[in-house]
């Protein structure tokens, strides 16, 4: 009975490891911009292409960067999320239109509600790039001095929002 | 006469033409073949963010295609190999290097292997050295006495009898 234990043991370890394992997010990587200024940008406005928008223009409020496009389906998902947390009027979010047509972004935004103050158009993902996105959506929160402090990645729901996003937004905003 | 002139005519123009549109898309790609190997060198050792367990330089994700754009940009504006990992370290983190780098909450990634070797031989040099001694120990003089008795005296039956 005795000579079990040991390999017995390994086992237990070993189905830790794998339990853990099991329940990380691949798609999940840390983002190495958490604390770092958000990199800089100076990109047409989605619905004017003569007027632009930067990072620069919202020093000194806590703000999102919604990282989205037409033809994302999980954009689609967390939309109604956005609507929701835009009619609340806590901080201003920023659209970063990724790799899309003006056509097509307008005529979505259009048909199913704009939840962001202003929308910046990235057509060829350079910006996006820089954000080091990989997947839309993904949403940045940054900070009064333009600090990145927090980068969702998917589609936020309700519970992020509740549980994540909102917390910090609160917090910062004290700041 | 001139009607096989005009046909010629026509034939070659069409051939050329033929060549041209033929060549143009080749164009780009081949455009320096010596950048476009260092891009590929360069984008085999980074990880591909969407497909995760290919690397860039396999990947025909969109993103995948994007980032090959820029480090050939960045590699034909004179930029280092190591300059274009950092730029893209920088945006996605340690997690796009297929050879992660060496620091603190690395070590065990690199030479975990190693440890586990070395345990092994340890376990086993030890599991040896243990039963040798063992053998060694249980082996006295009568038992020496009693194994040679048992070996070479004729087969008794149980009341000891020959």
């Amino acid at each position: 009975m005795k000579r079990f234990i040991f390999p017995l043991g390994v086992f237990v370890i070993l189905l830790g490891f794998l339990g853990i394992g099991l329940r990380l997010n691949p798609h999940e990587i840390p983002s190495p911009f958490i604390g770092k200024a958000a990199p800089a940008f100076n990109l047409s406005q989605l619905h004017d292409s003569a007027k632009t928008i930067s990072p620069q223009d919202m020093r000194g409020k806590v703000w999102l960067l919604n990282v989205w496009a037409s033809w994302c389906g999980s954009c689609r998902e967390e939309h109604p999320v956005l609507m929701n947390f835009s009619r609340q009027n806590i901080v201003p979010m920023v659209g970063l239109d990724y790799k899309d047509t003006r056509v097509d972004a307008q005529k979505q935004l259009i048909e199913e509600g704009n939840p962001y103050q202003l929308s910046a158009f990235d057509e060829d993902g350079r910006v996006g790039i820089d954000y080091g996105v990989y997947g839309v959506p993904e949403t940045f929160v940054i900070d009064k001095a333009g600090v990145i402090r927090y980068k969702y990645i998917g589609p936020v729901t309700p519970e992020v929002l509740a549980k994540k996003l909102l917390p910090l937004i609160r917090e910062l905003n004290r700041v | 006469m001139s009607k096989l002139k005009f046909i010629l005519v026509v034939l070659v123009g069409y051939l050329c033409c033929c060549c041209i549109a033929q060549a143009e898309p080749a164009k780009s790609l081949a455009a320096d073949p010596v950048l476009e190997k260092r891009m590929l060198r360069l984008t085999e050792e980074l990880r591909c963010l969407v497909c995760q367990n290919q690397t860039l330089a396999d990947s025909h994700a969109d993103l995948a295609i994007d980032l090959k754009n820029q480090v050939r940009e960045k590699l034909a504006s004179g930029m280092s190999e190591q300059e274009v990992i950092d730029y893209m370290v920088q945006r996605y983190g340690d997690f796009v290097l297929y050879r992660p780098r060496l620091f603190a909450a690395t070590w065990l990634l690199w030479f975990g292997p190693l440890l586990l070797l070395v345990l092994g031989f340890g376990f086993l040099i030890w599991k040896l050295t243990k039963h040798r001694t063992e053998a060694a120990l249980e082996m006295t003089e009568a038992d020496r006495q009693r194994a040679v008795e048992m070996l070479y005296e004729e087969p008794t039956d149980l009341k000891g009898n020959v």
